[in-house]
């Protein structure tokens, strides 16, 4: 039986094609004007390298904020439901999710069985999601992928006196114009982000194990600089952190089908 | 007894030079990287316009972020104190100071004697400061003086859900690209702006009479948006209220020199 998950975010949208409870394909675009457009359009994607059609699709779930525009969706659940059920699908022993996307950033605790028991987000300020490091990257003139390795290289990462992103925008073009290097300024810049972070999932008493999802754990820096925040080692997912939603959803839609995860 | 304030703030420097109750001239400049010579600019311009020399004043008072960058001042007091003192010493019924800086916002409640009872500070988020507002102008290619202006002629003001910078300017950019018209993106982000500093405001426990001080209180704008979020009407300060710091400062400088000539 296939079941799919599909979740519309704000910045890209993520479909994850299942069968019997198992991955079978994925695919990930940049978000369309409208979330609908997305949901097709990703959904294709994913359907064609599973080899399969839409009629062929038992269950789809969908989430993300686009969640109520995906057409051929039979339910939709929220992101902290699918990322506390994905999370722990792939790794069971987690207990701590912790995910940060692009305009957002929750920490979610689940029990043995992926149910959410607690969570907590901000969406509220900018400073503390990804976008913090998309601003300041292009304030930088880097692009977003190249900051994990940049800030492996620091030696002395700065320590910046302001959360805000817009504050801070000023704050690193001073740093840059008093001549620290840029890997020092990436490497502070994560060590910033980390430490809001850390704080939010410490307000849901983080338990172990704690896993990093969403599109900012694709970089590698950040995952050093959470672990050094936390001072717990996280585990990895052993798929595109990205898609961690749309599995979720796939998972739910499963179950939703008659399948038992 | 002639005696002059100097408010060194993060965007703007300030000079005001008093003689007894009566602000003898005033000047204000851009601040440059460097505090002293921004300090020493405003100042030679106030004394210029006040007519008098250096060597004419008897007590000379700092304040703002670069105060203690100053060469030419005896001390240095808060721009809390300094616009609590300025703000009582020309509208003595006025309990509550709203100070909107470059960079950040201040409540302040004095007493009946002008005494601050307490006060609060927002340094931490652009939301609610002069860089709101200034981001908001850049983006909608405005002079940030039209952004006042132009929201008096808002029909149907733009709301902006999120009180952060950075997704108000999504928000901003999404309305743009709807075609919604100036006034209305104007007026929203005026809108916005009043009721994140109203919060500030309100926490500090709100008395009357109630002013605004520092630049962003020379917007029309957002000056009427408060008065409608308060629910009352603001006090107008009889001197340019980005001068409140500087006024204040020169104030406590007749204080401090009482009377003598140093």
């Amino acid at each position: 039986m296939l079941t799919a998950g599909c979740d519309i975010g704000s910045l890209s949208a993520k479909a994850v094609i299942m069968e019997d409870g198992v991955l079978v394909a994925s695919h990930v675009i940049f978000a369309r004007p409208e979330p609908e457009e997305s949901a097709r359009a990703v959904m294709a994607g994913a359907l064609s390298s599973a080899g399969a059609s839409l009629e062929d699709i038992a269950c789809c779930v969908g989430t993300g904020y686009g969640r109520n525009s995906v057409p051929f969706a039979r339910a939709v659940e929220s992101e902290i439901t699918c990322h506390g059920k994905a999370a722990q699908w792939l790794n069971p022993g987690v207990r701590t999710v912790i995910d940060i996307g692009g305009q957002d950033a929750k920490a979610i605790r689940v029990d043995p069985a992926g149910t959410v028991v607690r969570y907590a987000y901000n969406d509220r300020c900018a400073s503390g999601t990804g976008r913090f490091l998309e601003v300041m990257a292009g304030a930088m003139g880097i692009g977003v992928d190249d900051l994990g390795s940049l800030a492996a290289q620091a030696q002395d990462p700065v320590k910046l006196s302001n959360q805000c992103v817009v504050f801070a925008e000023t704050e690193i073009i001073s740093l840059i114009n008093a001549g620290r290097n840029v890997p020092d300024i990436v490497g502070g810049l994560h060590r910033a982000l980390a430490h809001r972070v850390a704080s939010l999932a410490r307000s849901v008493d983080l338990a172990q194990e704690v896993t990093m999802t969403g599109g900012v754990a694709k970089n590698p820096g950040m995952f050093q600089a959470l672990e050094e925040a936390l001072g717990v080692k996280l585990v990895r997912v052993d798929t595109d952190p990205q898609i961690v939603g749309a599995v979720g959803a796939a998972l739910l839609a499963w179950q939703m089908a008659g399948g038992t995860a | 007894m002639i005696t002059a304030g100097c408010d060194v703030g993060s965007l703007t420097t300030k000079a005001v030079v008093l003689n007894g109750g009566r602000v003898l001239g005033h000047a204000l400049v851009r601040s440059s990287f460097d505090p002293e010579k921004s300090a020493a600019e405003v100042m030679d311009k106030a004394l210029q316009a006040a007519g008098v020399t250096m060597d004419d004043l008897g007590f000379c008072v700092g304040t703002g972020y670069g105060r203690e960058r100053i060469k030419f001042v005896k001390k240095t007091f808060s721009e809390i104190t300094c616009h609590a003192k300025g703000v009582h010493f020309l509208h003595p019924t006025i309990r509550t100071v709203i100070d909107v800086g470059g960079q950040d916002c201040k409540a302040i409640r004095l007493d009946a004697k002008g005494e601050i009872e307490k006060f609060l500070t927002n340094d931490k988020c652009a939301s609610g400061t002069g860089r709101f507002l200034e981001v908001m102008a850049q983006l909608l290619g405005v002079d940030l003086e039209d952004l006042g202006r132009m929201a008096a002629r808002a029909t149907a003001p733009v709301t902006l859900a999120g009180a952060c910078t950075v997704w108000a300017q999504a928000e901003v950019v999404v309305h743009l690209n709807a075609g919604r018209p100036m006034p209305d993106l104007a007026a929203g982000v005026n809108e916005a702006m009043a009721s994140r500093i109203a919060i500030l405001a309100r926490a500090v426990g709100i008395e009357k009479d109630v002013c605004m001080s520092g630049g962003v209180a020379k917007n029309a704008g957002v000056v009427a948006a408060m008065e409608k979020g308060l629910g009352m009407p603001l006090r107008r300060l009889k001197v340019d209220p980005q001068l409140m710091g500087a006024l204040g400062a020169a104030v406590i400088a007749r204080e401090k020199a009482g009377g003598n000539r140093c």
